[in-house]
């Protein structure tokens, strides 16, 4: 996650409490999605950006999700995300992005 | 009005393990953490290695994408045996030469090196390019002492040792800092290794050259005017192509297939008929993955320039038509998602064209390494782009969703180019797309190509642009 990102989520959750808080990812593969979903909860893990040591320990989804999929119009969704659902590797993404969501161990 | 083709192409990379510790990351990095060092320098590969890697004989035309395909990942632990520096349309060469290049490229006496250094670089380069090898001279060993000693200006490096010195030409410009000059110069060296032979592998008398386009990514020019200059002409004059004059285009990753199309529209209009489009290395992103290769225990792999030169002109069957009604662009309007992205790209101008996706035989992405990429947080980026071409095939019922993987292998290839944005976009299939042409197994093949327009903070947009290549006219009758 670029540092800019990184100091915007940092920003956020300083000011608004990160119980308000929810990260959406639209990674298009399972190592980029699973590498942004630890940098929003347990810290970055390249030690690079303002997130380093910083486990927000955020809520995180991405949008191939189902639970995220439900809440969105449908024919919006279709344009704006349906190729990506063709084409990525849903299964891979959502496993990876849910382990940190849910705190899995590495 | 002619037709215009592409008539030659040619890749060049330029090993430069001492240079990787001056990428904007490392530098960066080892600033505030000195101890990556050691780890960067560690983690490096020699030459050998780095001329037997895979992708890079894939780069210089000695392995066909292919081949590569065929050769089990990772590339690194599978080096190609009797490697050659000589690609068949390309060319490796070590650090030496490297800097040999930019020596004999600095009008404006910037870069002292040391005798040793001088005289590895010429014996490199003997043989190799044919332009002012008498311009790599040393700087007396006490002149360059006292340089280093007053330390205005960057050491360079050379298997670990200072061997030379670049000078700070104006203290309060930032636009003409030691680092800024350093990145131009190595853009410009590595494009004159790359026009040198383009020309020399077509034939064609530099002299011949009306215009030139350089579409690298280095800004150029001074305070007043940071990014205003341009490259076009400097490299020109080094390799004698005397009566050209140029331009730089400007369009991020993008610049290379905007300038050949730009290329082919001057020659279709009869305005020039030799127009070379240029592009050097990007030295800013050596190394800029480093963090992510150390933490994974791979080899600091971002560690080459690469540059690349093509010949456009009339079509006289020997090259490939670059067919100027197939061109696709992204404009304004279309919106950013992966979708209006390749709808602009790529379905638009096959529409007009009454053509299927399936019709074209390769599409080219950005064909970036994707061991190199993967380590960090990129992924496989062309297969990404494949995988969402497929996913459009299967939207306008070209294809079933189970021949998803099929149309990825048929139409795509692995990424073989290395990270320094405009190189990989498209265009380093096209000297392949030309020899699959003269064997007969490719009928045409789809360039594509895409900009981070935001990256400047002017704009969210993001560029494209595509076009299309089929055997010239002469060798489809």
């Amino acid at each position: 996650m670029d540092l800019d990102d990184q100091a915007n989520v940092s920003r956020l959750a300083e000011e608004k409490g990160t119980g308000e808080m929810i990260v959406i990812l639209g990674q298009p593969d399972s190592n980029s999605a699973g590498l942004f979903a630890e940098t929003v909860t347990r810290g970055d893990p390249t030690w690079a950006g303002p997130l380093a040591g910083v486990p927000l320990g955020l809520p995180v989804y991405h949008i191939l999700e189902p639970e995220i999929k439900a809440q969105m119009d449908p024919a919006l969704y279709q344009e704006h995300v349906g190729l990506m659902e063709l084409s990525a590797d849903v299964d891979d993404i959502i496993k990876w992005v849910k382990f940190y969501r849910e705190g899995g161990e590495v | 009005m002619p037709d215009p083709a592409i008539l030659a192409s040619h890749y060049i990379l330029a090993h430069g393990p001492d240079f990787v510790r001056y990428g904007s990351k490392p530098t960066r990095e080892i600033e505030s953490s000195p101890e990556l060092l050691d780890q960067l320098t560690a983690a490096l590969r020699p030459w050998e290695e780095v001329l037997a890697y895979p992708p890079n004989q894939t780069f210089i035309g000695n392995l066909t994408p292919d081949d590569l395909a065929a050769i089990p990942r990772p590339w690194t632990e599978h080096p190609v045996a009797g490697a050659s520096a000589q690609g068949r349309f390309g060319r490796m060469i070590p650090q030496a030469a490297l800097y040999g290049l930019m020596k004999l490229s600095d009008e404006f006496d910037l870069i002292a090196i040391d005798a040793a250094l001088a005289a590895e670089a010429r014996s490199a380069l003997e043989g190799v390019f044919p332009h002012r090898l008498d311009r790599i001279v040393a700087t007396p060993a006490g002149e360059l002492d006292a340089l280093i000693a007053a330390g205005s200006g960057m050491p360079l490096y050379h298997h670990g040792r200072t061997a030379g010195f670049l000078k700070a030409v104006h203290e309060q410009d930032a636009s003409l800092d030691a680092h800024v000059l350093f990145e131009n110069l190595a853009c410009k060296a590595t494009a004159v290794l790359a026009v040198a032979g383009v020309l020399a592998g077509r034939g064609l008398d530099p002299a011949a050259v009306d215009w030139l386009l350089n579409t690298g990514e280095e800004a150029v020019g001074d305070r007043y005017q940071r990014g205003g200059g341009s490259l076009s002409k400097a490299v020109g004059e080094v390799v004698g192509c005397i009566n050209a004059t140029g331009y730089d285009i400007k369009a991020f990753c993008s610049a290379p297939v905007h300038g050949l199309i730009t290329a082919a529209a001057m020659v279709a209009a009869g305005l020039h008929e030799y127009v070379v489009v240029l592009g050097g290395g990007s030295q800013a992103k050596m190394g800029m993955k480093f963090r992510a290769h150390l933490r994974n225990g791979v080899p600091v792999m971002e560690d080459c320039l690469a540059g690349m030169a093509f010949i456009v002109g009339p079509d006289d069957g020997t090259g490939m038509r670059l067919r100027l009604d197939l061109t696709g662009r992204h404009p304004i309007g279309a919106g950013s998602s992966a979708q209006a992205i390749y709808q602009a790209l790529v379905i638009d101008p096959l529409d007009r064209a009454g053509l299927k996706m399936t019709d074209i035989g390769r599409y080219a992405v950005e064909m970036h390494n994707p061991e190199i990429t993967e380590p960090g947080d990129s992924g496989d980026v062309p297969r990404t782009n494949y995988r969402t071409l497929a996913a459009m095939a299967v939207f306008r019922g070209e294809i079933a969703r189970d021949q998803m993987e099929e149309f990825t292998t048929r139409h795509g290839m692995p990424g073989f180019a290395p990270t320094q944005g405009h190189i990989p976009a498209g265009v380093p299939y096209l000297g392949h797309a030309q020899a699959a042409m003269h064997r007969g197994e490719l009928q045409n093949a789809m360039i594509v190509a895409k900009g981070s327009l935001f990256l400047g903070r002017m704009t969210q947009l993001v560029d494209g642009v595509s076009f299309v290549v089929e055997p010239g006219s002469k060798t489809t009758s």
